[in-house]
């Protein structure tokens, strides 16, 4: 957080204090704002909320520990059906948030296992293209899994999922405060997430300035350097994967909670490279950047589609380019441009991962 | 005189092209041992199948009383075998502190839920592995850029640093390849102070350099190594005069430095 408060400009460096306490008024405040546009983009925020944790997740393996993964939207895949397999009346099974989530995280910690065991080898380019195939195979099985026994319900997916009840409170329904204020789901939703976004910042934080965290940016930048120094180049590439896959099994289950429905059509190949794009975009291996990535690159072509859908509708009578197509040439136009503008992304990696602190007679971050 | 290191039979072969053919040799406890040769004669080849990069297709090492295990680079560093490169390899998106940090790992226990829970024995460390960083930048004398990326480092401290980095491991014995190589006569100077230094403090050093100056200066022995054989093993001056060594390597073109 203090990172991304001093990403603000101006006074985020000179008074991070400061800069913290607007930071976290902006972001409770946010949804209330987007509420005067509308209910829908309070939804938006939700989800952006959710690309946040997607894209927290992603950059641990990517930006931290450089290995290239085009297949991360599978972990969120395996997060969202443990919620449909062990909370909805699929199989009659109906467990409470705090079981199915961190079994979510789990059951996506070992499939990134599974997937980092045979790409140990590979690098760059070989492990994109594995990593791409290992989300495809895992959205073909949710496809699939029909046959003998019926257990994904294949493309019509699983619905009716049960709602997240946090100590009694349901957030799919709106909080009734008197007869007359209540507050909208939506609205629960976003501070639930909220609060999931700003754990998952605060353990990334302590894994960056870490044993951990130095080993995998060492693997990240000079493999055989790292090897030689006598780092476990296997295990650290296996626990990045697998914390990585962690936090998109956590984001699964939200999103299948918020939702109260999941189908493959969810996780394609387009939500891996939506997510990677996020980060690229917002500056890789850096945590504010990353957020700021992902928020803008969430909300960017929702915004430009509600100016788009209406102009096309005024000026042709009818829409001729379908809200998904937009949303992916969006993207990739907000792509080519940062690549051509500034290809180090938005907020360029300043990661550090140490605290200059702990030396006597240190006061400060230095540089 | 202890044997720290023993080299048996040591065969590494490249498709047709052997590298190491039957190479045997032995180093000291507290010993500067060099290693020279010709461009291409094998020596960063020994470094990589002593410390575990590639493995030997015969032969083994016997270090500190007992086998080394062959190909496995994080254990051979725990035993205490610690190397740097002939092509600087550090890891450039780190500060020079974060590098030497990077080097503690091996030394250190913080596990990943040590670093999640943030415990007050993982505080401890960290601070520790900062401290400790520190101290060793100092020694190699580059401190004051502890808070700069490696890679804006200047070519003389990047290779303090890669040393600096290696001793962080706490090696009983530190292998550098070609540690001089591209410094002018000042930072020669100073490294090989340094260089005597990590040695009186207890540390063997095997040295591959072309240096021959410096070689000659530094070494206690010297092995010299031509197309993977080993053709000589003896003090600095009885190398000199050795007629093979001449005809192979010293009496040629690659005197010039
Ligand atoms: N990974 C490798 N693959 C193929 N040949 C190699 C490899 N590493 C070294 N060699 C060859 O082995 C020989 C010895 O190389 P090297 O040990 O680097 O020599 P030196 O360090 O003495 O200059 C050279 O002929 C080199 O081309
Ligand atoms: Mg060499």
């Amino acid at each position: 957080m203090n990172n991304l408060s001093q990403a603000i400009p101006f006074f985020g460096k000179r008074n991070p204090k400061l800069a913290l306490i607007i930071l976290l008024v902006l972001a409770f405040a946010l949804p209330l704002v987007a509420a005067i546009f509308g209910r829908t983009w309070v939804r938006i925020l939700d989800f952006a909320m959710l690309y946040i944790l997607l894209a927290i997740g992603l950059n641990l393996v990517v930006g931290f520990a450089g290995l290239l993964d085009l297949g991360y939207i599978a972990f969120y895949a395996v997060g969202a059906y443990t919620w449909a397999f062990l909370a909805s009346p699929q199989f009659g099974v109906h467990l409470p948030f705090w079981i199915v989530l961190p079994l979510g995280a789990a059951f996506a910690a070992v499939a990134g296992i599974l997937l980092g065991f045979p790409t140990l080898r590979l690098r760059g380019d070989y492990l994109a293209i594995v990593t791409l195939g290992f989300g495809e195979i895992v959205r073909i099985f949710m496809n699939n899994l029909t046959h003998p026994v019926n257990i994904t319900n294949g493309p019509q997916g699983i619905g009716q999922l049960d709602p997240l009840v946090i100590f009694g409170l349901e957030i799919n329904r709106d909080l009734q405060i008197t007869d007359t204020i209540s507050i909208n789901s939506l609205f629960l939703f976003y501070y639930v997430f909220l609060g999931a976004v700003a754990l998952a910042v605060l353990l990334i934080k302590r894994l960056q300035v870490s044993r951990v965290g130095r080993a995998w940016a060492a693997i990240r930048d000079d493999e055989l350097a790292a090897k030689a120094i006598g780092i476990n180049t296997r295990n650290l590439k296996l626990l990045a994967f697998a914390m990585g896959a962690t936090f998109g099994g956590v984001a699964g289950g939200l999103f299948s909670a918020f939702q109260g429905f999941v189908s493959p059509e969810s996780f394609t190949l387009m939500e891996s490279i939506a997510v990677l794009t996020m980060i690229v975009f917002g500056g890789m291996g850096n945590l504010a950047g990353v957020i700021v990535g992902a928020l803008a690159l969430a909300c960017l072509p929702e915004v430009l589609r509600s100016i788009a859908l209406p102009v096309q509708e005024r000026l042709f009578g009818a829409v001729y380019l379908d809200p998904e197509i937009l949303r992916m040439l969006l993207l990739s136009l907000a792509m080519i441009f940062m690549m051509l503008l500034k290809p180090e992304g938005l907020l360029p990696a300043q990661a550090r991962y140490s605290r200059i602190e702990h030396l006597p007679g240190m006061k400060g971050s230095g540089q | 005189m202890i044997k720290l290191l023993e080299a048996r039979n040591i065969n590494k072969r490249f498709g047709g092209l052997t590298a190491l053919s039957d190479v045997s040799l032995s180093i000291n406890k507290g010993e500067i041992y060099g290693l020279i040769g010709p461009n291409g004669a094998g020596k960063t080849t020994f470094f990589n199948v002593l410390t575990g990069a590639y493995v030997p297709e015969e032969g083994e090492f016997v270090f500190n009383g007992s086998e080394l295990p062959l190909g496995r680079p994080d254990r051979i560093v725990a035993r205490g075998i610690a190397r740097t490169f002939q092509n600087i390899r550090l890891f450039r998106e780190m500060t020079a502190l974060e590098n030497v940090m990077a080097g503690r790992h091996i030394r250190t226990k913080t596990g990943l839920l040590g670093v999640l829970l943030q415990t007050a024995h993982t505080r401890e460390e960290e601070r520790l592995t900062t401290q400790r960083a520190y101290e060793l930048l100092k020694y190699v004398g580059i401190e004051r850029f502890a808070q700069t990326l490696s890679r804006n480092l200047s070519y003389g401290d990047q290779r303090r640093l890669e040393i600096a980095r290696a001793l962080a491991t706490e090696p009983r014995l530190l292998a550098l390849d070609e540690p001089a190589a591209g410094m002018n006569a000042t930072e020669t100077g100073h490294l090989r102070h340094l260089i005597e230094t990590i040695r009186n403090d207890g540390v063997t050093v095997l040295l591959i350099e072309h240096h021959v100056k410096l070689i000659m200066g530094l070494c206690d022995r010297v092995a010299v190594l031509d197309f993977g054989k080993k053709i000589a093993e003896d003090a600095p001056g009885e190398v000199q005069r050795n007629q093979a060594v001449i005809d192979a390597y010293l009496g040629g073109a690659h005197h010039a430095r």
